[in-house]
């Protein structure tokens, strides 16, 4: 009976009495002109020349702002979310800049983390790449400085291909059979390294086609990955991961590093790479036998558009110095320092006049400049996106269909259901 | 004193070891519980959204999906192959202990031990490098080289019970031994004295004196392998292919703590509560069946 009272008191109290916690209002009137301005850089495997560029901005900002000291702290890629989550419940500990990724943006603006941005006033913004640009956005607000941008492109082996006598796909359909060729010819050899789990990869396979996985229709998405044309990019890629080109069993649980440690152990053909991946790949055993050439989309000679990926720099909501916030932001982000960026970490600028320049002076990068230019495309800006990535929706998606779990119609009709059910959460 | 004098005596020592217990387990359980209740996602713990009630929403969702079932399912199987194997592996080897010579029995516990205090990452990593499909030692041993033991389902799910069994063994052959040890010499030697055969005292006398430390080893076990997370995190790259090695906490990690869905996320979690608390409460009551004085 009195086991029976208790629990009632408990019940009746956990509803009525007091909801979970919630932190208070974030965003302050303050906007001090001096003291400590802290920022949040992510740290990379080979820091060094970065902290390098990002010490010398530092010292041009502490010369012209006298009483002003800057605190930069480099906080790991994998565990950012935790961080800027913390960062965002206890604005105290929250830094007045920071560096993210342009997928998370949608989550962290809707958090409340990071406050508009306006670069009207800054006049090298107006040759930042529109659709670059655009990764910045969320229901056409700005809430960050596009740093550098990431693309991918087709890298293949020259020494392979010049022995069997072959010529890079000029359409996406001819990337299937070469790659079954090559393997035919060559077993020990992946047609092209794909990953069951590589969303980037596939994505342009989707794009290409005309398909999405999304349209928004008045602030609302809607899956769309159920579509004729999407449907045709899923089988086109999951025809990839099959045991004539790139067995399951290898690539079905792979993402893009995974995909890409096959082409630098030289154990495939092709793969999907980005211009960030060639350091890694001119420290391995296919440096100096490769070549990287745009994508191919539908049509001989058309570029399928890729994800456009990138980091941001953005000003926290909570700062108290918001004005200083927003020079240093515009500083690091400027021409000249994403220039010495691009020298020190190879990272693509996000300037139409600076890529012109870098890509002149190194011919690497162009079939990565020439994708840009072609026009890339995004995932949904929405915080439901962060859900769905965290609840692997896509990658299990192509992963059923490569196992054969389901066909291509059922995988894709289930994952619709799930994204609807994010989006409209 | 009076009865009642001496009930408030009790309780006022007992106050003390209550309040921690409040503090740490009533508390969080409770908050657990209250956010199971509302829409709590990131946006609500920072204070970009107002906070929802949904009474039973998340429940209602949760119990709704069919992929909840389906890892319901497989985490109850796994775990009681769990279950079984490490209470089969650790008394074998304990009563091993028993029968062999002091030098055998120092190296099989400093092995146990040894496998005891790897800490899950690394052990879950080591065992796939062993088992790795093109340069592992296990694939080399037995020529089979580029087979991967992580893509099929089985496979990978066999794979990590024995990597669990592994680690988990070793509790349980330490505490059956030291049972074992603690059955007073004279009871024994009167069972043989009245001509009982070898099975007959195990059966009869040995195992009727380990049943209390065989419950708790086996309710532990319950809700250590019930509750598995690091290892097929680890070695099923978070759930295995399109998911399907994915077991209740993995699951409740991605579908809702990755996810920010913190209230579907504590809706899961009372949810394991109640089946662990369950599952106890019928295994004790069994064994007071069964003549147990608890």
């Amino acid at each position: 009976m009195r086991l029976k009272t208790l629990v009632a008191v408990l019940g009746v109290g956990a509803v009525v009495a007091c909801a979970p916690v919630q932190s208070g209002p974030t965003g302050s009137g303050t906007d001090e002109k001096t003291g400590q301005l802290r920022v949040w850089l992510f740290d990379e495997v080979n820091r060094g020349p970065k902290e390098a560029v990002v010490k010398e901005a530092i010292s041009e900002f502490q010369g012209k702002h006298s009483g002003v000291t800057v605190d930069v702290q480099y906080i790991q890629v994998s565990s950012r979310a935790e961080r800027f989550k913390a960062a965002f419940s206890d604005p105290k500990s929250a830094p007045d800049v920071a560096e993210f990724g342009n997928t998370d943006l949608a989550g962290y603006v809707s958090a409340g983390g990071f406050s508009e941005l306006d670069l009207s006033s800054w006049s090298e913004s107006k040759d930042l790449v529109p659709t670059i640009l655009d990764t910045a956005k969320v229901d056409g607000k700005t809430y960050g400085v596009p740093w550098f941008v990431g693309v991918r492109a087709l890298y293949y082996r020259t020494d392979v291909f010049t022995e069997l006598g072959l010529k890079p796909p000029a359409t996406l359909d001819e990337i299937a059979p070469l790659a079954r060729q090559i393997r035919q010819r060559k077993p020990d050899l992946l047609g092209i390294s794909a990953g069951g789990k590589y969303l980037f990869a596939a994505l342009p396979f989707i794009w290409a086609q005309g398909g999405d996985i999304a349209k928004q229709d008045g602030g609302k998405f809607t899956a769309t990955v159920d579509s004729a044309e999407a449907k045709a990019g899923v089988a086109k890629y999951t025809e990839l991961i099959k045991d004539d080109i790139c067995p399951p069993a290898t690539c079905a649980g792979n993402g893009g590093d995974a995909s890409v440690e096959q082409f630098r152990a030289g154990k495939a053909a092709m793969t999907i790479g980005g211009d960030f991946n060639r350091k890694s790949v001119d420290a391995s055993s296919a440096a100096g036998k490769y070549a990287v050439v745009p994508l191919p989309g539908k049509t001989s000679g058309s570029i399928a558009p890729a994800f456009a990926g990138g980091n941001l720099l953005g000003v926290m909501k909570g700062t108290q110095r918001k004005t200083l916030a927003n020079e240093f932001t515009q500083l690091l982000a400027s021409k000249k320092y994403q220039q010495k960026m691009y020298t020190a970490m190879g990272n693509l600028p996000t300037f139409s006049d600076v890529q012109k320049q870098v890509s002149d002076s190194d011919k690497f990068l162009e079939p990565f400049t020439k994708t840009l230019q072609s026009g890339t495309k995004f995932v949904p800006v929405t915080p439901a996106w962060a859900k769905i990535e965290a609840q692997a929706v896509v990658p299990t998606m192509l992963q059923e269909v490569v196992t054969g779990a389901k066909n291509v119609d059922t995988a894709t009709a289930d994952a619709t259901k799930t994204m609807n059910a994010a989006f409209s959460s | 004193m009076t009865a009642r004098g001496q009930g408030r005596t009790a309780f006022a020592y007992l106050t003390p070891a209550l309040l921690v217990l409040a503090g740490l387990l009533a508390y969080p359980i409770y908050q657990l519980v209250l956010i199971s209740l509302y829409d709590y996602g990131q946006e609500q713990v920072s204070g970009g959204a107002p906070l929802t009630f949904l009474g039973l929403g998340n429940y209602q969702n949760l119990l709704g999906n069919q992929q909840f079932w389906t890892v319901l399912g497989q985490t109850v199987a796994f775990a009681a192959v769990c279950v079984v194997g490490t209470l089969l592996v650790g008394a074998f080897l304990a009563i091993l202990a028993t029968r062999v010579r002091t030098w055998v029995r120092m190296t099989l516990f400093l092995a146990a031990l040894g496998a005891w205090s790897t800490p899950a990452v690394a052990g879950s990593t080591i065992w796939l490098f062993l088992f790795d499909a093109n340069f592992g030692f296990v694939n080399e041993v037995l020529g089979i080289q580029g087979f991967s033991w992580t893509f099929d389902k089985w496979t990978a799910f066999g794979l990590v019970a024995a990597q669990v069994i592994w680690c988990s063994f070793p509790f349980v052959m330490v505490t059956l031994y030291a049972g074992i040890k603690a059955i007073p010499g004279e009871v024994l030697e009167a069972a043989a004295l009245d001509g009982a055969s070898a099975f007959r005292t195990a059966w009869s006398v040995t195992l009727p004196l380990l049943r209390p430390i065989i419950l708790v080893v086996t309710i532990q076990s319950i809700i250590w392998d019930f509750k598995v997370f690091t290892q097929i995190y680890v070695m099923t790259n978070g759930g295995g292919i399109a998911g399907r090695n994915l077991v209740l906490n993995v699951y409740a990690y991605q579908q809702a703590f990755a996810a920010s869905e913190y209230g579907l996320g504590a809706a899961i979690g009372v949810v394991m509560t109640v089946l662990l608390l369950v599952i106890t409460l019928f295994y004790l009551r069994a064994l007071r069946r069964s003549g147990e004085v608890l």
